[in-house]
Protein backbone atom coordinates (compact mmCIF):
# COMPACT_ATOMS: atom_id res chain seq x y z
CA UNK A 1 0.00 0.00 0.00
CA UNK A 2 2.28 2.34 1.18
CA UNK A 3 1.51 5.84 0.11
CA UNK A 4 -1.32 5.43 -1.57
CA UNK A 5 -3.76 8.40 -1.58
CA UNK A 6 -7.09 7.72 -1.46
CA UNK A 7 -10.04 5.71 0.53
CA UNK A 8 -9.35 2.77 -1.12
CA UNK A 9 -9.07 -0.72 0.77
CA UNK A 10 -5.81 -1.55 2.68
CA UNK A 11 -4.02 -4.96 2.83
CA UNK A 12 -6.37 -8.23 2.02
CA UNK A 13 -9.73 -6.68 2.36
CA UNK A 14 -12.66 -9.39 2.07
CA UNK A 15 -12.51 -9.37 -1.55
CA UNK A 16 -15.73 -10.21 -2.76
CA UNK A 17 -17.62 -7.47 -0.63
CA UNK A 18 -15.73 -4.88 -3.52
CA UNK A 19 -16.17 -7.07 -6.64
CA UNK A 20 -18.18 -5.40 -9.50
CA UNK A 21 -21.41 -6.69 -10.00
CA UNK A 22 -21.51 -6.49 -13.72
CA UNK A 23 -20.62 -8.97 -16.21
CA UNK A 24 -17.51 -8.68 -15.21
CA UNK A 25 -17.96 -9.53 -12.21
CA UNK A 26 -15.90 -12.61 -12.37
CA UNK A 27 -12.23 -12.14 -12.20
CA UNK A 28 -9.77 -13.51 -15.23
CA UNK A 29 -7.71 -16.47 -13.97
CA UNK A 30 -4.39 -14.29 -14.27
CA UNK A 31 -5.80 -11.75 -11.79
CA UNK A 32 -6.88 -14.21 -9.09
CA UNK A 33 -3.50 -16.41 -9.13
CA UNK A 34 -1.34 -12.89 -8.59
CA UNK A 35 -3.78 -11.65 -5.97
CA UNK A 36 -3.38 -15.29 -4.34
CA UNK A 37 0.18 -14.82 -4.54
CA UNK A 38 0.78 -11.62 -3.12
CA UNK A 39 -1.58 -12.46 -0.18
CA UNK A 40 -0.42 -16.00 1.03
CA UNK A 41 3.31 -14.98 0.46
CA UNK A 42 2.56 -11.91 3.23
CA UNK A 43 0.54 -14.36 5.69
CA UNK A 44 3.74 -17.01 5.01
CA UNK A 45 6.18 -14.00 5.85
CA UNK A 46 4.49 -12.41 8.82
CA UNK A 47 3.90 -16.09 10.42
CA UNK A 48 7.78 -16.76 9.73
CA UNK A 49 8.64 -13.44 11.76
CA UNK A 50 6.37 -13.63 14.55
CA UNK A 51 7.31 -17.13 15.06
CA UNK A 52 10.84 -16.05 15.12
CA UNK A 53 10.93 -13.35 17.27
CA UNK A 54 8.89 -16.01 20.10
CA UNK A 55 11.83 -18.12 19.62
CA UNK A 56 14.41 -15.47 20.14
CA UNK A 57 12.95 -13.92 23.41
CA UNK A 58 12.35 -17.64 24.84
CA UNK A 59 16.29 -18.66 23.78
CA UNK A 60 17.17 -15.08 25.53
CA UNK A 61 15.84 -14.72 28.51
CA UNK A 62 18.20 -11.81 29.20
CA UNK A 63 16.63 -9.78 26.67
CA UNK A 64 13.92 -9.53 28.88
CA UNK A 65 16.04 -8.00 31.78
CA UNK A 66 18.88 -6.24 30.31
CA UNK A 67 19.24 -2.96 28.83
CA UNK A 68 23.03 -3.37 27.62
CA UNK A 69 21.69 -5.99 25.20
CA UNK A 70 19.55 -2.76 23.51
CA UNK A 71 22.59 -0.54 22.65
CA UNK A 72 24.52 -3.70 21.08
CA UNK A 73 20.66 -4.02 19.05
CA UNK A 74 20.47 -0.44 17.80
CA UNK A 75 24.09 0.53 17.24
CA UNK A 76 25.41 -0.32 13.82
CA UNK A 77 26.20 -4.03 14.24
CA UNK A 78 26.78 -7.06 11.91
CA UNK A 79 23.63 -8.62 10.72
CA UNK A 80 23.25 -11.82 8.52
CA UNK A 81 23.12 -10.53 5.03
CA UNK A 82 24.28 -13.58 2.94
CA UNK A 83 21.87 -16.49 2.34
CA UNK A 84 24.55 -19.17 3.28
CA UNK A 85 24.09 -17.36 6.81
CA UNK A 86 20.18 -17.12 6.87
CA UNK A 87 19.82 -20.61 6.00
CA UNK A 88 22.74 -22.04 8.45
CA UNK A 89 21.06 -19.66 11.08
CA UNK A 90 17.70 -21.27 10.99
CA UNK A 91 18.88 -24.61 10.59
CA UNK A 92 20.29 -23.84 14.36
CA UNK A 93 16.98 -22.99 15.14
CA UNK A 94 18.13 -19.36 15.82
CA UNK A 95 15.11 -17.16 16.17
CA UNK A 96 16.59 -14.14 14.64
CA UNK A 97 17.22 -16.09 11.43
CA UNK A 98 13.81 -17.00 11.41
CA UNK A 99 12.80 -13.83 11.44
CA UNK A 100 15.44 -13.38 8.57
CA UNK A 101 13.78 -15.89 6.54
CA UNK A 102 10.79 -14.15 7.00
CA UNK A 103 11.88 -10.75 5.88
CA UNK A 104 13.66 -12.84 2.92
CA UNK A 105 10.05 -13.97 2.08
CA UNK A 106 8.63 -11.22 1.96
CA UNK A 107 11.00 -9.55 -0.76
CA UNK A 108 10.88 -12.31 -2.51
CA UNK A 109 7.16 -11.81 -3.41
CA UNK A 110 7.49 -8.93 -5.64
CA UNK A 111 10.12 -10.90 -7.45
CA UNK A 112 7.77 -14.14 -8.01
CA UNK A 113 4.81 -11.98 -8.91
CA UNK A 114 7.25 -10.73 -11.89
CA UNK A 115 8.15 -13.61 -12.46
CA UNK A 116 4.45 -15.57 -12.66
CA UNK A 117 3.41 -12.01 -15.03
CA UNK A 118 5.82 -13.47 -17.49
CA UNK A 119 4.89 -16.93 -17.71
CA UNK A 120 1.25 -15.08 -17.76
CA UNK A 121 2.45 -12.74 -20.84
CA UNK A 122 4.33 -15.54 -22.47
CA UNK A 123 1.25 -18.00 -22.71
CA UNK A 124 -1.06 -15.15 -24.02
CA UNK A 125 1.80 -15.05 -26.48
CA UNK A 126 2.60 -11.06 -25.77
CA UNK A 127 6.30 -10.72 -26.94
CA UNK A 128 6.90 -7.35 -26.24
CA UNK A 129 5.61 -7.72 -22.54
CA UNK A 130 7.22 -11.24 -22.21
CA UNK A 131 10.67 -8.75 -23.17
CA UNK A 132 9.47 -5.92 -20.72
CA UNK A 133 8.71 -7.98 -18.38
CA UNK A 134 12.27 -10.06 -18.72
CA UNK A 135 14.12 -6.62 -18.35
CA UNK A 136 12.43 -6.16 -14.84
CA UNK A 137 13.28 -9.28 -13.48
CA UNK A 138 16.59 -9.13 -14.44
CA UNK A 139 17.23 -5.57 -12.58
CA UNK A 140 15.10 -7.03 -9.72
CA UNK A 141 17.88 -10.10 -9.54
CA UNK A 142 21.04 -7.57 -10.45
CA UNK A 143 19.79 -5.75 -7.43
CA UNK A 144 20.47 -8.98 -4.75
CA UNK A 145 23.61 -9.81 -6.89
CA UNK A 146 25.19 -6.44 -7.27
CA UNK A 147 24.48 -5.61 -3.44
CA UNK A 148 25.98 -8.36 -2.50
CA UNK A 149 29.18 -7.91 -4.36
CA UNK A 150 29.47 -4.03 -3.29
CA UNK A 151 28.48 -5.07 0.68
CA UNK B 1 15.62 0.02 27.95
CA UNK B 2 15.64 -3.90 27.78
CA UNK B 3 15.12 -5.51 24.21
CA UNK B 4 12.05 -7.06 24.78
CA UNK B 5 10.24 -3.45 25.93
CA UNK B 6 12.25 -1.70 22.79
CA UNK B 7 10.47 -4.80 20.42
CA UNK B 8 6.95 -3.79 21.80
CA UNK B 9 7.39 -0.14 22.05
CA UNK B 10 8.10 -0.61 18.01
CA UNK B 11 5.54 -2.83 17.42
CA UNK B 12 3.15 -0.31 19.09
CA UNK B 13 4.57 2.66 17.48
CA UNK B 14 4.56 0.21 14.00
CA UNK B 15 0.71 -0.25 14.32
CA UNK B 16 0.24 3.31 15.07
CA UNK B 17 2.22 4.44 12.09
CA UNK B 18 0.58 1.60 9.87
CA UNK B 19 -3.18 2.69 11.18
CA UNK B 20 -2.51 5.63 10.15
CA UNK B 21 -1.22 5.89 6.95
CA UNK B 22 -3.67 3.56 5.59
CA UNK B 23 -6.10 6.55 7.22
CA UNK B 24 -4.18 9.46 5.52
CA UNK B 25 -2.97 7.24 2.33
CA UNK B 26 0.11 7.56 2.83
CA UNK B 27 2.76 4.77 3.75
CA UNK B 28 3.58 4.14 6.81
CA UNK B 29 7.08 4.50 6.38
CA UNK B 30 6.67 8.32 5.71
CA UNK B 31 5.94 8.29 9.80
CA UNK B 32 8.00 5.54 10.97
CA UNK B 33 11.18 6.74 9.94
CA UNK B 34 11.27 9.81 11.90
CA UNK B 35 9.98 7.88 15.02
CA UNK B 36 12.33 5.10 15.05
CA UNK B 37 15.40 7.75 14.64
CA UNK B 38 14.80 10.93 16.27
CA UNK B 39 12.50 9.19 19.04
CA UNK B 40 14.16 5.72 19.26
CA UNK B 41 17.78 6.58 18.82
CA UNK B 42 18.25 3.99 15.78
CA UNK B 43 20.88 4.52 12.95
CA UNK B 44 19.15 5.61 9.92
CA UNK B 45 20.36 2.97 7.57
CA UNK B 46 18.78 0.68 10.08
CA UNK B 47 15.37 2.54 10.27
CA UNK B 48 15.44 2.91 6.49
CA UNK B 49 16.16 -1.34 5.74
CA UNK B 50 12.91 -2.01 8.26
CA UNK B 51 10.73 0.33 6.29
CA UNK B 52 11.37 -0.79 2.97
CA UNK B 53 10.26 -4.68 4.11
CA UNK B 54 7.32 -3.00 5.63
CA UNK B 55 6.83 -1.18 2.58
CA UNK B 56 6.57 -4.72 0.67
CA UNK B 57 4.52 -6.06 3.04
CA UNK B 58 1.68 -3.32 2.85
CA UNK B 59 2.13 -3.04 -1.09
CA UNK B 60 1.47 -6.52 -1.83
CA UNK B 61 -1.50 -6.57 0.89
CA UNK B 62 -3.20 -3.44 -0.61
CA UNK B 63 -2.28 -4.51 -4.16
CA UNK B 64 -4.09 -8.36 -3.76
CA UNK B 65 -6.91 -6.69 -3.61
CA UNK B 66 -6.77 -4.17 -5.86
CA UNK B 67 -5.65 -7.15 -8.51
CA UNK B 68 -8.60 -9.26 -7.68
CA UNK B 69 -10.86 -5.73 -8.23
CA UNK B 70 -9.06 -5.33 -11.84
CA UNK B 71 -8.42 -1.80 -10.34
CA UNK B 72 -4.40 -2.21 -11.26
CA UNK B 73 -3.72 -1.69 -14.72
CA UNK B 74 -0.80 -4.71 -14.83
CA UNK B 75 0.72 -3.56 -18.27
CA UNK B 76 1.23 0.13 -17.09
CA UNK B 77 2.25 -1.20 -14.17
CA UNK B 78 5.23 -3.56 -15.99
CA UNK B 79 6.12 -1.11 -17.79
CA UNK B 80 6.67 1.62 -15.44
CA UNK B 81 8.54 -1.05 -13.48
CA UNK B 82 11.23 -0.89 -15.91
CA UNK B 83 12.04 2.45 -14.43
CA UNK B 84 11.15 2.45 -10.79
CA UNK B 85 13.24 -0.36 -10.08
CA UNK B 86 16.14 1.16 -12.20
CA UNK B 87 15.56 3.93 -9.93
CA UNK B 88 15.71 2.10 -6.78
CA UNK B 89 18.69 0.54 -7.83
CA UNK B 90 20.52 3.85 -8.04
CA UNK B 91 18.61 5.24 -4.83
CA UNK B 92 20.11 2.17 -2.76
CA UNK B 93 23.31 2.81 -3.92
CA UNK B 94 23.67 6.76 -3.31
CA UNK B 95 22.50 6.33 0.32
CA UNK B 96 25.73 3.69 0.55
CA UNK B 97 27.66 6.70 -0.77
CA UNK B 98 26.21 10.05 0.81
CA UNK B 99 25.84 8.70 4.23
CA UNK B 100 23.62 9.23 7.05
CA UNK B 101 23.56 13.21 6.90
CA UNK B 102 22.55 13.10 3.11
CA UNK B 103 19.56 10.80 3.96
CA UNK B 104 18.16 12.92 6.61
CA UNK B 105 18.03 15.98 4.59
CA UNK B 106 17.27 14.32 1.09
CA UNK B 107 14.11 12.79 3.87
CA UNK B 108 13.07 16.22 5.12
CA UNK B 109 12.68 17.58 1.45
CA UNK B 110 10.81 14.45 0.24
CA UNK B 111 8.50 14.83 3.18
CA UNK B 112 7.41 18.49 3.11
CA UNK B 113 7.31 18.02 -1.17
CA UNK B 114 4.74 15.22 -0.47
CA UNK B 115 2.67 17.46 2.66
CA UNK B 116 2.00 19.86 -0.25
CA UNK B 117 0.82 17.99 -2.46
CA UNK B 118 -1.97 16.19 0.20
CA UNK B 119 -2.43 19.75 0.41
CA UNK B 120 -3.07 20.34 -3.40
CA UNK B 121 -5.38 17.19 -2.85
CA UNK B 122 -7.65 18.27 -0.63
CA UNK B 123 -9.06 21.19 -3.44
CA UNK B 124 -7.99 18.96 -6.58
CA UNK B 125 -10.50 19.06 -10.36
CA UNK B 126 -9.79 17.63 -13.23
CA UNK B 127 -10.53 16.98 -17.03
CA UNK B 128 -9.63 18.08 -20.38
CA UNK B 129 -9.41 15.75 -23.21
CA UNK B 130 -6.42 12.88 -23.07
CA UNK B 131 -4.21 13.74 -26.14
CA UNK B 132 -2.94 10.66 -28.43
CA UNK B 133 0.14 8.79 -28.01
CA UNK B 134 0.96 6.45 -30.34
CA UNK B 135 3.70 4.58 -27.65
CA UNK B 136 1.52 4.50 -25.50
CA UNK B 137 -0.93 2.97 -28.01
CA UNK B 138 1.97 0.24 -29.46
CA UNK B 139 2.44 -0.64 -25.78
CA UNK B 140 -1.14 -1.67 -25.11
CA UNK B 141 -1.88 0.80 -21.75
CA UNK B 142 -5.18 2.06 -22.15
CA UNK B 143 -7.64 0.26 -19.91
CA UNK B 144 -10.97 0.41 -17.71
CA UNK B 145 -12.47 -0.01 -14.53
CA UNK B 146 -15.41 -0.62 -12.74
CA UNK B 147 -16.69 2.80 -10.93
CA UNK B 148 -18.78 1.43 -7.95
CA UNK B 149 -20.69 5.11 -7.82
CA UNK B 150 -21.93 4.98 -11.19
CA UNK B 151 -22.51 1.33 -11.36
CA UNK B 152 -20.57 1.11 -14.90
CA UNK B 153 -17.34 -0.31 -16.76
CA UNK B 154 -15.06 3.12 -17.23
CA UNK B 155 -12.65 3.38 -20.14
CA UNK B 156 -9.68 5.25 -20.27
CA UNK B 157 -6.68 6.23 -22.45
CA UNK B 158 -3.28 7.02 -21.20
CA UNK B 159 -0.53 9.08 -22.40
CA UNK B 160 2.70 10.55 -22.39
CA UNK B 161 4.25 7.44 -21.40
CA UNK B 162 7.75 8.21 -21.65
CA UNK B 163 7.76 11.25 -19.34
CA UNK B 164 5.77 8.90 -16.98
CA UNK B 165 9.02 6.99 -17.37
CA UNK B 166 11.61 9.58 -16.35
CA UNK B 167 9.51 10.74 -13.55
CA UNK B 168 9.14 7.45 -11.90
CA UNK B 169 12.98 6.33 -12.51
CA UNK B 170 13.21 9.70 -9.91
CA UNK B 171 10.47 8.27 -7.84
CA UNK B 172 11.93 4.83 -7.64
CA UNK B 173 15.69 6.40 -6.90
CA UNK B 174 13.81 8.49 -4.10
CA UNK B 175 11.96 4.98 -2.93
CA UNK B 176 15.57 3.42 -2.86
CA UNK B 177 17.25 5.80 -1.06
CA UNK B 178 14.86 6.50 1.65
CA UNK B 179 12.97 3.12 2.21
CA UNK B 180 9.64 4.38 1.60
CA UNK B 181 6.93 3.34 -1.12
CA UNK B 182 7.20 7.09 -2.39
CA UNK B 183 3.26 7.11 -3.34
CA UNK B 184 2.99 10.76 -3.03
CA UNK B 185 5.62 11.03 -6.50
CA UNK B 186 4.32 8.14 -8.41
CA UNK B 187 0.60 8.77 -8.33
CA UNK B 188 0.61 12.44 -9.66
CA UNK B 189 3.03 10.41 -12.48
CA UNK B 190 0.06 8.41 -13.23
CA UNK B 191 -2.72 10.94 -12.42
CA UNK B 192 -1.31 14.32 -13.87
CA UNK B 193 1.23 13.24 -16.38
CA UNK B 194 -0.06 10.05 -17.84
CA UNK B 195 -3.87 11.04 -17.25
CA UNK B 196 -4.91 7.84 -15.72
CA UNK B 197 -7.59 7.88 -13.69
CA UNK B 198 -7.03 9.08 -9.98
CA UNK B 199 -8.46 5.56 -8.44
CA UNK B 200 -6.32 3.86 -10.86
CA UNK B 201 -3.71 5.78 -10.29
CA UNK B 202 -3.43 4.68 -7.11
CA UNK B 203 -4.30 0.83 -7.26
CA UNK B 204 -1.36 0.75 -10.23
CA UNK B 205 1.23 2.76 -7.67
CA UNK B 206 0.27 0.09 -5.01
CA UNK B 207 1.25 -2.63 -6.99
CA UNK B 208 4.35 -1.38 -8.09
CA UNK B 209 5.80 -0.17 -4.93
CA UNK B 210 6.31 -3.76 -4.17
CA UNK B 211 8.40 -4.37 -6.66
CA UNK B 212 9.97 -1.06 -6.68
CA UNK B 213 10.84 -1.53 -2.65
CA UNK B 214 12.04 -5.17 -3.25
CA UNK B 215 14.94 -3.85 -5.80
CA UNK B 216 16.09 -1.70 -2.91
CA UNK B 217 15.79 -4.57 -0.62
CA UNK B 218 17.80 -6.60 -1.96
CA UNK B 219 20.68 -4.09 -2.02
CA UNK B 220 19.59 -3.38 1.87
CA UNK B 221 19.81 -6.80 2.69
CA UNK B 222 23.36 -7.79 1.06
CA UNK B 223 24.55 -4.39 2.33
CA UNK B 224 23.30 -5.98 6.12
CA UNK B 225 21.05 -2.74 6.71
CA UNK B 226 18.02 -5.20 7.26
CA UNK B 227 18.45 -5.97 11.13
CA UNK B 228 15.71 -8.88 11.74
CA UNK B 229 15.78 -6.95 15.12
CA UNK B 230 13.67 -4.01 14.17
CA UNK B 231 12.95 -4.93 10.57
CA UNK B 232 10.55 -7.95 12.37
CA UNK B 233 8.17 -5.94 14.31
CA UNK B 234 7.94 -2.93 12.03
CA UNK B 235 6.82 -5.30 9.63
CA UNK B 236 4.44 -7.10 11.55
CA UNK B 237 3.27 -4.09 13.53
CA UNK B 238 3.15 -1.92 9.97
CA UNK B 239 0.59 -4.67 8.42
CA UNK B 240 -1.57 -5.04 11.17
CA UNK B 241 -2.06 -0.97 11.41
CA UNK B 242 -2.56 -0.83 8.06
CA UNK B 243 -4.94 -3.91 7.54
CA UNK B 244 -7.12 -2.41 10.92
CA UNK B 245 -6.93 1.32 9.50
CA UNK B 246 -8.72 -0.40 5.91
CA UNK B 247 -11.18 -2.48 7.49
CA UNK B 248 -12.54 -0.84 10.66
CA UNK B 249 -11.83 2.96 10.16
CA UNK B 250 -11.41 4.22 7.05
CA UNK B 251 -15.48 4.14 6.55
CA UNK B 252 -16.46 5.98 9.81
CA UNK B 253 -14.05 8.69 9.39
CA UNK B 254 -14.12 12.13 7.63
CA UNK B 255 -10.68 12.49 7.35
CA UNK B 256 -10.00 15.67 5.77
CA UNK B 257 -9.77 17.45 9.37
CA UNK B 258 -7.25 14.93 10.19
CA UNK B 259 -5.46 15.57 6.79
CA UNK B 260 -4.95 19.26 7.39
CA UNK B 261 -3.63 18.67 10.88
CA UNK B 262 -1.34 15.83 9.48
CA UNK B 263 0.04 17.99 6.94
CA UNK B 264 0.77 20.54 9.53
CA UNK B 265 2.83 17.69 11.73
CA UNK B 266 4.54 16.29 8.19
CA UNK B 267 6.25 19.69 7.34
CA UNK B 268 7.08 20.25 11.36
CA UNK B 269 8.86 16.34 10.86
CA UNK B 270 10.38 17.52 7.61
CA UNK B 271 11.92 20.79 9.41
CA UNK B 272 13.19 18.39 12.47
CA UNK B 273 14.93 16.08 9.71
CA UNK B 274 16.31 18.87 7.72
CA UNK B 275 17.71 20.50 11.56
CA UNK B 276 19.22 17.10 11.87
CA UNK B 277 21.11 16.65 8.33
CA UNK B 278 22.33 19.95 8.76
CA UNK B 279 23.20 20.07 12.05
CA UNK B 280 24.80 16.43 12.43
Amino acid sequence: MSEAPSSEPRPSPPASVTLPAGPEAVPLVPELLISDLLRYGVLISLSLVTLGTTVTFFRHPDYLVSSEALERLTAPHPVPHGLADVVAGAMAARGQSFVMAGLLVMMAVPVMRVALSLLIFRQQKDRLYVAITTAVLTLLLVSFLVGAAEG
Amino acid sequence: MTPFLFTFVVLGFSIGAGLLGSLLGIGGGLILIPVLTLLLKVDIHYAVGASIVSVIATSSGAAAAYVRERMANMRVAMFLELATTAGALTGAFLSGRVGGRGVYLVFGAVMAYSALVMLRRMNSTQVAPVPEDALADRLGLHGSYWDESTGREVDYRVTRPLAGLGLMYVAGTVSGMLGIGSGALKVPAMDLTMRLPLKVSTATSNFMIGVTAAASAGVYFARGHIDPFIAGPVCVGVTLGAWLGSRHLMAKMNASWLRALFVCLLLWVAFEMLRKGWSS
